[in-house]
């Protein structure tokens, strides 16, 4: 692989960068990593390297609510993930939905699972709906810091995935 | 399954056969796949982290498709011992960073690995000799269903399974091909064809794994994106891709012989010269003649000689099977000696 900077010699250093809601991989020769680096005039690291460079994109339209937003399962921050490029926890997907949307869809250019599942989802559609505006809901109230009105919320959503029957049966790969 | 036993013992997926296996070395297909509301590795607490790990391998213990792996806790491992498992594509190298609560699981016939609590809380693998990557993902999909009867699986039904890192979320499936382009390299297009690659969403990268650099004229393809698609269409876009670099190699190979075939032998024949002769060798310089060598089989320009025995060499000759090989602590300079001793003692027979 080719360095994305000075075309020439060959990437050794890659990283995932995120700006705003993008996220994208960035293949570096060692030289362009250091002159990178000292742009940001920081001590060559991987871990300062990707801190420093999801500074480079400020965040807009992002107020600082935003940003200390927490994933009530795990306690990560928004602004961790965007420090780290990792999320905490497969909660933080329904925390941080309505930004992981848009990013996810930048990312593989679709943002609609195709593919197996490990559950066959058998509640009727009704049940599934309400499933979604309650993961909406929560979404809102984890932005407020309600963090009461959001464990209750996740409870209510539980209840209603077992009802639904979301369990585990067979994993026919599907293309629904 | 003790680790000493794989030493002498060599791999299935390297046996030079399967589908185009003179251009293919080997496909293989791995699926990330985390538990429930747990915090992925990085973010987890010691204690989360050891109860993955044990969760994990109990489910593995039941499953009748993985009685005959292994379990690795990495903790019980010294750095030779994990630098040989990455050496063997068994892991990866962000795995052996750090020891605690990590495991690798591992089959007799090093087809299958799952590796406990690397990025994702699980990142299983199957590997294939040649061209293969169906094959690959039946074996690996028929595992993955056996363990999500076991464990809760992350999942929505609307953005798949759930990764630590956006970039894996959806099928969390990556498929790679292992090619061997020496012609290409050798008519100078191969730049041409990396590029086209990278506009395609797939990725390259060298033998020895992430951000390695091609050498020995070996290159990684993989999909990149694995949300929006499902596995088998992945995989047959993969596939649709690699036919095509097959196609291009080969037209390379033929013009090569046909309008340099003293060049062409020359050039294997010393590379071979050399490997039969050396008592001092770099791996790289190693890796670099290997090639020469691998296409001399291909091409029959060099008769009597294994192609398995060749893949096999580029993966013995590196430094911590070198050390496993001798049991001992070698220095870079020990190595090269070796290193040179052994590729004779597998060349010079013949």
């Amino acid at each position: 692989m080719v360095c994305d900077v000075c075309s020439k010699n060959q990437a050794t250093v890659h990283l995932t960068e995120i700006i705003d809601d993008s996220m994208k991989e960035l293949h570096l020769c060692e030289e362009c990593a250091r002159q990178k680096s000292a742009q940001m005039d920081q001590q060559f690291g991987l871990a300062d390297l990707l801190a420093g460079l999801a500074e480079f994109g400020k965040p807009q339209g992002e107020d600082k609510n935003t940003l200390n937003m927490k994933c009530p399962n795990c306690g990560l921050a928004f602004k961790d993930f965007k420090k780290i490029g990792r999320l905490g926890c497969s909660e933080c997907y329904t925390s941080f939905r309505r930004y992981l949307g848009p990013l996810l869809k930048r990312i593989h250019g679709a943002n609609k699972h195709i593919g197996k599942s490990p559950a066959k989802i058998t509640g009727d559609l009704k049940e599934r709906i309400d499933i979604e505006d309650l993961r909406n809901k929560l979404q809102d109230a984890v932005e407020a810091e309600k963090f009461e009105e959001a464990a209750k919320l996740r409870d209510q959503i539980k209840e209603l995935e077992i009802k639904a029957k979301v369990s585990p049966i067979d994993n026919k790969e599907g293309k629904e | 399954m003790h680790l000493n036993d794989l030493v002498n013992h060599g791999s299935e997926w390297l046996k030079g056969t399967g589908p185009h296996s003179d251009i293919v070395l080997s496909s293989r297909i791995r699926l990330a796949r985390n538990l429930d509301k747990i915090a992925f590795p990085h973010w987890a607490n010691k204690k989360q982290n050891k109860d993955v790990l044990d969760a994990v391998e109990e489910a593995v213990s039941k499953i009748d498709l993985l009685k005959k792996t292994t379990v690795f806790r990495l903790a019980d491992l010294d750095n030779v011992d994990k630098q040989f498992l990455i050496e063997r594509h068994l892991m990866s190298y962000e795995h052996a960073q750090k020891s605690d609560s990590k495991a690798v699981v591992i089959d007799e016939e090093e087809i299958v690995s799952i590796m406990i609590n690397e990025e994702d809380h699980m990142r299983t693998q199957v590997m294939q000799s040649g061209f293969n990557l169906f094959e690959a993902w039946n074996i690996i999909s028929a595992i993955d269903d056996f363990l999500a009867k076991e464990l809760p699986f992350a999942f929505l039904p609307d953005w798949g399974y759930l990764t630590a890192c956006p970039t894996n979320t959806g099928t969390g499936m990556r498929g790679s091909v292992m090619l061997h382009l020496p012609a290409l390299v050798m008519v100078n297009q191969v730049n041409q064809v990396l590029a086209a690659i990278s506009k395609l969403q797939f990725t390259t990268r060298g033998l020895y794994g992430e951000g390695t650099q091609a050498s020995g004229n070996l290159f990684q393809v993989s999909n990149q994106v694995s949300l929006g698609h499902s596995e088998t269409d992945i995989i047959e876009n993969i596939n649709g891709l690699i036919r095509q670099i097959i196609e291009q190699e080969n037209q390379a190979r033929e013009t090569l012989v046909s309008r340099n075939r003293a060049m062409l032998e020359d050039k294997i024949n010393r590379s071979f010269g050399i490997l039969k002769s050396a008592y001092i060798i770099s791996s790289q310089e190693t890796i670099e003649l290997l090639s020469m060598l691998r296409l001399g089989c291909d091409l029959g320009i060099i008769k009597d000689l294994d192609r398995r025995q060749v893949n096999e060499l580029f993966i013995v000759i590196q430094p911590a099977h070198l050390q496993k090989i001798e049991n001992n602590k070698l220095t870079a300079q020990e190595r090269d000696i070796k290193r040179a001793e052994i590729i004779r003692k597998k060349l010079v027979k013949q």
